[in-house]
């Protein structure tokens, strides 16, 4: 049995082949996946929020999306990833609840997948499998074998990107 | 210290438990009413957690369970989500309808609604309470209904609170009726700040 490493929510972890990483119950928060294929090493993020810099309190970095993503590249690169090889996977950014006056607050999901877009252009990490939106919630799997991304909703079925 | 939770005094949660037991208190009365069954409540869990250990409260962030959740405007802007496992609400839509036990497995439109409109009385029972108790003036939204996993369903108000801190004050109830097994929680989440003005309405700030 092959190490199944848990990500809560604001929170992220790294590992390598034979381990796999999962985060359950994805809303509007966004699950991000890195993974060198070459060394089999990947890290999965789950943050809630886009940027720490318009939080009252930014004590934990893994919560947004611009903090938690470069400490997470460097936690890959310090197990011997090499960045040139890392590729991103991303899922979830759902509004679970509709209402007929969104405000801001509804539609963090969106904003949240606008910021992870946004940082890892800036990191230079090129994004090959996106499934973000929706009003679903969603639970992710990196698979380090392969870099495989599964993702499964309850009433979408599963896919693997 | 920007999370005021976390230094709140023994008496400052004692009120805090003492209204979500009035509020409770009336929403299971009003629950009672509606499927004319005997419902206990426990005695509310006034709980300071880690964001992410919310879900586990109800069965962890993949379980699967219905969620009608409100906003709550007025003074002291707060949410509220009424969370069931989903064999809870199929049970609950049973007796609404008038259908036979066990005979509902997925839910019609017309079940959604009856489940909003469960919400939207607990909420108007729980928010009376309150509004007694504080003075405020409290008005719950419309309601609103998903059925998904209890992670993805709690993240709409987690991440609301993520912004000031790492932890949720959450004002919690379990409902469960006599002998049928069906169990839901009750959540009272208030915003940043609302907190501090209940305490102050109800006179035990500092």
């Amino acid at each position: 049995m092959s190490e199944l490493i848990k990500v809560g929510m604001a929170d992220y972890k790294v590992g390598r082949y034979p381990a796999n990483l999962i985060s359950y119950g994805l809303g509007s928060c966004v699950g991000i996946a890195l993974y060198d294929p070459f060394t089999k090493i990947g890290g999965l993020a789950h943050i809630m929020l886009p940027d720490s810099t318009q939080a009252r309190s930014a004590e934990n970095p893994a919560k947004f999306a611009d903090t938690a993503l470069p400490l997470m590249l460097s936690d890959m690169l310090k197990l011997g990833a090499s960045k040139n090889r890392i590729t991103a996977k991303i899922a979830g950014g759902s509004q679970m609840f509709t209402f007929a006056n969104a405000t801001d607050i509804m539609r963090v999901g969106e904003r949240n997948s606008e910021a992870v877009r946004s940082m890892l252009k800036k990191i230079d990490i090129k994004i090959i499998a996106d499934d973000t939106g929706g009003n679903y919630g969603r639970t992710v799997e990196l698979k380090l074998e392969n870099g495989i991304y599964k993702v499964k909703t309850i009433d979408k079925g599963e896919k693997e990107l | 210290m920007s999370e005021d939770i976390l230094s709140l005094s023994a008496l400052q949660l004692d009120a805090l438990r003492e209204i979500g037991n009035v509020g409770a208190g009336n929403s299971a009365t009003a629950l009672s009413q509606i499927i004319d069954r005997k419902i206990d409540m426990t005695v509310p869990q006034v709980a300071i957690m880690p964001l992410g250990d919310v879900p586990d409260v109800v069965g962890g962030p993949d379980a699967m369970v219905v969620g009608v959740f409100l906003r709550v405007y007025g003074l002291a802007p707060s949410s509220i989500l009424f969370l069931l496992p989903r064999e809870s609400a199929f049970y609950l839509v049973d007796m609404l309808m008038g259908r036979e036990q066990g005979s509902t497995t997925t839910l019609s439109s017309m079940d959604e609604s009856a489940l909003m409109e469960i919400g939207n009385i607990l909420a108007g029972a729980y928010l009376n309470a309150l509004s007694h108790f504080t003075n405020l003036t409290l008005l719950p939204s419309i309601p609103a209904l998903a059925i998904d996993m209890a992670g993805a369903i709690l993240s709409v108000v987690l991440i609301q609170l993520g912004q000031m801190g790492d932890h949720a004050l959450v004002i919690e109830t379990e409902f469960t009726t006599d002998n049928d097994g069906v169990k839901g929680h009750f959540f009272l989440i208030p915003d940043p700040g609302s907190l501090s003005t209940i305490l102050t309405a109800i006179g035990v700030k500092e």
